[in-house]
């Protein structure tokens, strides 16, 4: 399903955060969205989630308008994000933070499968299945929110920043396995600050510059793109 | 001895109706960052609707005692619970984008209202229950005569909090509670409804609340319109004993309030029941401000 945001405008009070943001994820795609801080990265994300609601332009999933929705009925539509701080349940288990990833997902069968995937995906996790959440190591609790958001049987996954604060080696972990989720025709909508990364693993990228889109191209072509390599990719 | 096991006793029953209160004091603060102060009221008011219930169908002549109060306690508690969340719709949800402050100013103001609709509505002074509802059987527990309503309180107070915290930590919706006290951002992104949460935090609570203050009807025969007043600062100071947020906390601290209080009055005075109480949340809040079982600090309100 095709995810279209049309002249997205937000304000946080009076203060303009996304000012006019247009841009299209088809099908089993997998897009980043890259920008310094504060550009609106999250921003965009949290309103396709519907926990901001812009002040004007529009959200089309799947042919439905879903602006307005609230978040439940955006998640319930396939809609699922790993938010920016991972923001796990750490008082609770790895086990109820899976639970809660699934909450709006009544299919007990494609739940039982989604746990043996995502245990493929993330052996620890199964390890760790009786921990709580807050206990554990960073890259954990990374693996801990994707999952999570993968029991919600999403057709469109939003990560926010799941390299941050994450050692070179995990982040490659983490990579490979969003690749592996996509070739399961999961949709990916990838928000990264680890720009080089983020492009060698998307089909398309856009570039967020306050607020508004100011590039948008193909993976390849924003990697050889000059403007980005300064940027965004530390003078290439 | 014989004192001591009957203040304890007399403690533990008037420390699971704090219990019961605390409940809901602390069930709105972990889900809203919210002190309630509307929720001592909601106890008055189902002290009040027993009352009314019970002398005007007379329930206890058409069925046996025990079913009348049985009945009695499942119709106050489902209208406490509509009020609870009436009370929400009304005083809260068009406060909820706003500062935390609004919030309070506006539970204040709905514990006044409350509070004083009782007494347009019952009267100024207090209120007396029929006397004849449960037998005042004592029985005798190794040679000492203690009322079974005493233990009956116990018991009942006991048998909810279990259904609660069984319905809290191991079902779907109450592990969604537990998410939304949490983080309510996450728990919208995994597609919990919060606003049904909270909804579900502002029946739940005033249930047991309006459950309390039937049981304070049966056990002490007399109400008043102001009751609300202390048994809500003295729930909210349990609440505050075992950390605020946290449900054992408030049931624990509950029970630990009624039996310092009962056994505080019998062996230094009577005349500083009230005073001790606090003087053990002042002692709490110096050697540890989270509250007993507390596992973040309370937010000053």
């Amino acid at each position: 399903m095709r995810l279209e945001i049309k002249d997205l405008h937000v304000k946080y009070g009076n203060v303009g955060v996304l000012h006019g943001v247009n841009l299209t994820v088809e099908e089993g795609e997998i897009v980043t969205i890259l920008g310094a801080n504060g550009a609106g990265k999250s921003t965009t994300l949290m309103s396709i989630s519907g926990l901001v609601k812009p002040s004007s332009g529009k959200i089309i999933f799947g042919g439905e308008d879903i602006t307005k929705l609230k978040s439940h009925k955006i998640v319930e539509r396939g809609v699922a994000q790993s938010p920016e701080g991972r923001r796990v349940f750490g008082t609770l288990t790895v086990d109820e933070n899976l639970l809660l990833g699934g909450f709006t997902n009544f299919d007990a069968n494609h739940k039982a499968k989604t746990r043996e995937w995502i245990y493929h995906l993330f052996p620890i996790l199964k390890e760790r299945a009786t921990q709580l959440a807050g206990t554990l190591s960073g890259g954990e609790q990374q693996m801990l929110a994707i999952a999570r958001a993968l029991m919600a049987r999403p057709k469109i996954l939003l990560l926010d920043e799941p390299s941050l604060g994450l050692a070179p080696i995990l982040v490659k972990t983490i990579f490979e396995t969003i690749r592996e989720i996509n070739e399961t025709g999961v949709t990916v909508v990838l928000v990264e600050q680890n720009a080089r990364a983020a492009l060698k693993l998307a089909h398309r990228g856009y570039v967020l510059e306050v607020g508004k889109i100011v590039l948008e191209d193909s993976a390849e072509t924003l990697l050889a793109n000059p403007k980005v390599q300064n940027a965004y990719l530390g003078g290439g | 001895m014989e004192e001591f096991v009957q203040q304890l006793t007399n403690g533990l029953a008037v420390g699971s109706i704090y219990a019961l209160i605390a409940l809901g004091y602390t069930m709105v603060y972990g889900v809203l960052k919210l002190i309630n102060f509307a929720h001592g009221d909601l106890f008055t008011l189902g002290a009040y609707l027993g009352l009314t219930l019970l002398t005007s169908f007379s329930l206890q002549d058409k069925m046996g005692p025990l079913a009348a109060v049985g009945l009695l306690a499942i119709m106050v508690m489902g209208l406490v619970a509509l009020i609870g969340a009436l009370l929400d719709r009304v005083a809260y949800k068009p406060l909820r984008d706003s500062p935390r402050l609004s919030a309070v100013v506006s539970a204040l103001g709905a514990s006044i209202f409350l509070q004083n609709t009782v007494m347009l509505i019952y009267g100024a002074r207090f209120r007396v229950y029929p006397q004849d509802i449960l037998p005042r059987t004592v029985i005798d527990f190794f040679g000492m005569p203690i009322p079974l309503m005493r233990i009956l309180i116990l018991l009942v107070s006991l048998a909810m909090m279990v259904a609660l915290y069984t319905f809290i930590q191991k079902t779907r919706i109450g592990t969604a509670i537990r998410a939304a006290a949490i983080d309510q951002g996450a728990a919208r992104l995994m597609g919990i409804n919060v606003d049904r949460v909270i909804l579900i935090v502002f029946m739940v609570g005033p249930a047991l609340g309006g459950a309390a203050g039937l049981m304070v009807g049966l056990y002490y025969g007399q109400i008043n319109f102001t009751m609300g007043w202390v048994y809500g600062l003295k729930a909210f100071t349990a609440a505050i004993l075992g950390g605020i947020g946290n449900i054992p906390g408030a049931m624990l601290g509950g029970l630990l309030l009624g039996v310092m209080e009962a056994l505080g009055a019998a062996y230094i005075s009577i005349a500083w029941k009230d005073a001790i109480a606090f003087m053990v949340l002042i002692l709490i809040l110096i050697v540890r401000p989270k509250g007993i079982l507390g596992e973040r600090v309370a937010e000053k309100i």
